[in-house]
């Protein structure tokens, strides 16, 4: 018994040690940065690092001092307060971005009003990239971690691999996200669309990104479980391409070791290829691939059925990644890049269209048979819809990236309709739904606290999304078709201000559909708050005897010895 | 350098496209596979906690 407890203990004790160490060391360069940086902003972005890297060692001590008596990575069980924390980390940082999202739609909308020439902070250069990164990445990234560890501890069958590191690869990510956050308001950027973030929160989130990936295949590599579970794949591929995208697009040489600045080692249009390289696959691995895992692994667990098509899901898999990868020159038509180059990309963008709807039917078809729960189950009705509107946006995207139907809709609203119609509608709401599915999971409750509020839920935020997807449409088509008008002289129809100024109808109607979205996230905030605390319906589930309270026989033999 | 880079692009990458998509149908549709995947289709429906093997 002893021998087993030390070992035990050692273990954890060995991962505790090596990422406290490492979270140390950074906070001494930071201090070294804080101490001899002449910027100001890389000052204060230093001193944050500084004071979240103490925080999280004197938590991490604090939490250490009591592990004495119990193993705290306990391999007969799941580590599902890891997932807790991520459950209500996506939460907040979905209500903080979609807050941000509503501000800088009334920006637009009102300029005069919102427009603070004394608060440079607040200026929508500033906010536009707070509010994309937090959407994408603080709550999309959030929701990624929290289910990629629920999901492959169960379809493993194991606890998660690596101690303490899985901690590091949350809380790092936590720190990354407020470096990252408060770095644009003070306008540290590196003015790169997606990939804002400077060289030093770069590497950060590098190391981060590394310990996730190494976590993940350590958990697949001690798996009890012969197939490795599709949803798996789908994680996996979003893991490792965007460690690939992120190192490769950030490829920089800082200024000074001290500052801020860097300077990106391509240049031109192969700056602009690697960028849109980039970003377009932060769609397709990043809001594609890893909500792609939680369609696979929540839609058929809520409606208890396995996936319709397990074959199709791998075809699906494979044709996504392999054609996705190849997409993101449309990005770049009528550019300096090479004709070739942007006809490829079209050509792929327009091949993804059926993978994409592949993948689609494979999920809603899962409801075969139990099609009454769309009607019954709000949270389903939830997943099917973000179906909906995966299938509508990836029938869009292609569409759009067409050169003809390109030349109308770039640099128009009708792209930000299209991103938000997959944002709000896809990603949205399929992570919606899993963190529906989750609380109760996770807290061991029967149900939700409030059923009805999950149904004022979706159909406040379905009518949110309606307003916004059809006041861009409009908004985008009109001033593409304004921007090429000419008249019988044949000089441009409108000034580029009367197009402005045409679209402040639409921006109100995008405001209000942006509104009453974010306050749908609210209502389920405060719907998954009580479902936590057991409030309502939210029962605690009648205790089954659980074999897994007690060690299993094996492990009370190797006490026995 | 600029020709032979865009032909590699398109000839070659044709070529390995198609054998890849290929090889990943002849996988999924294996039928001898067929008790793997109906296996792996329900293994997260009947999930009873780790070390249960």
């Amino acid at each position: 018994m002893m021998i087993s407890r030390t070992n035990s203990s050692n273990a954890s004790g060995g991962s505790i040690a090596s990422v406290s160490a490492l979270v140390a060391i950074f906070g001494v360069l930071a201090l070294i940065i804080a101490g001899r940086t002449i910027d100001h902003a890389m000052g204060i972005q230093a001193m944050t690092f500084i004071a979240l890297a103490t925080a999280f060692l004197v938590g991490t001590g604090m939490w250490a001092g009591n592990l004495l008596d119990r193993n705290p990575f306990d391999e007969s069980r799941y580590e599902d307060t890891l997932v807790k924390f991520g459950v209500f980390a996506s939460m907040f940082w979905g209500i903080a971005g979609l807050l941000v999202g509503v501000i800088i739609a009334l920006q637009l909308t009102f300029p005069n009003v919102f427009y603070f020439p004394e608060l440079g902070w607040t200026n929508f250069g500033r906010l536009r990239p707070l509010h994309t990164s937090a959407v994408i990445f603080a709550f999309g990234g959030n929701v990624l971690l929290a289910t990629s560890f629920y999901v492959v501890q169960r379809t493993c069958r194991t606890r998660i691999a690596g101690g303490m590191w899985p901690w590091f690869v949350f809380w790092g990510y936590q720190i990354f996200i407020v470096l990252a956050a408060t770095g644009y308001l003070m306008g540290v950027t590196q003015s790169k669309e997606y990939a804002e973030p400077e060289w030093y929160v770069d590497l950060w989130l590098t190391i981060v990104w590394v310990a996730y990936l190494l976590v993940f295949l350590g958990t697949l590599w001690k798996r009890k479980e012969p197939h490795i579970y599709v949803a798996n794949w789908f994680y996996l591929s979003f893991i490792v391409t965007i460690a690939m995208l992120h190192i490769v697009n950030n490829l920089s040489i800082p200024v000074s070791l001290t500052g801020t600045k860097s300077v990106q080692v391509f240049s031109g249009v192969q700056d602009a290829m690697t960028q849109w390289w980039y970003g377009h696959n932060a769609v397709g691995f990043f809001l594609t691939t890893g909500f792609l895992a939680i369609m696979y692994y929540f839609i058929p667990k809520r409606v208890n059925r396995p996936v319709y098509s397990y074959r199709l899901s791998i075809v699906h898999f494979w044709s996504l990644i392999f054609i996705y990868i190849w997409a993101g020159p449309h990005h770049l038509h009528y550019t300096a890049l090479p004709q070739w180059a942007q006809t490829l990309g079209m050509t792929f963008s327009i091949m993804l269209w059926m993978p994409s709807w592949g993948g689609m039917i494979n999920g809603v078809m899962t409801l075969s048979g139990a099609w009454d729960k769309l009607r019954t189950d709000p949270v389903v009705r939830m997943m099917v819809v973000s179906l909906a509107f995966y299938g509508m946006a990836t029938f869009e995207g292609p569409l759009m990236s067409v050169r003809a139907v390109n030349s109308l809709s770039h640099y128009t609203e009708w792209g930000i309709g299209h991103v938000h119609s997959g944002a709000l509608g896809w990603v949205g709401y399929i992570s919606f739904g899993a963190l529906y599915c989750l609380v109760p999971w996770l807290y061991k409750k029967k149900a939700l606290f409030s059923k009805s509020l999950v149904e004022w839920h979706f159909w406040i935020s379905t009518i949110g999304i309606l307003f916004y997807m059809i006041s861009m449409w409009f908004a985008g088509i009109m001033e593409g078709l304004m921007w090429r008008a000419y008249n019988e002289y044949g000089f441009l129809e409108y000034s580029f201000v009367e197009t402005v100024e045409a679209k402040h109808i639409s921006y109100m109607i995008r405001a209000l559909g942006g509104g009453l979205y974010f306050s749908g996230a609210l209502i389920m905030a405060y719907n998954l708050v009580r479902t936590a605390l057991g409030h309502g319906a939210a029962e605690p589930v009648e205790a089954k005897p659980d074999p897994y309270a007690t060690p299993e026989p094996r492990a009370t033999l190797v006490l026995a010895e | 350098m600029y020709e032979a880079l865009s032909s590699f692009a398109q000839t070659g990458g044709l070529v390995y496209f198609v054998l890849m998509f290929a090889g990943a149908l002849i996988y999924a549709l294996w039928p001898s596979n067929q008790d793997t995947f109906d296996r792996a289709a329900h293994s997260p429906l009947d999930d009873k906690g780790p070390g249960n093997d």
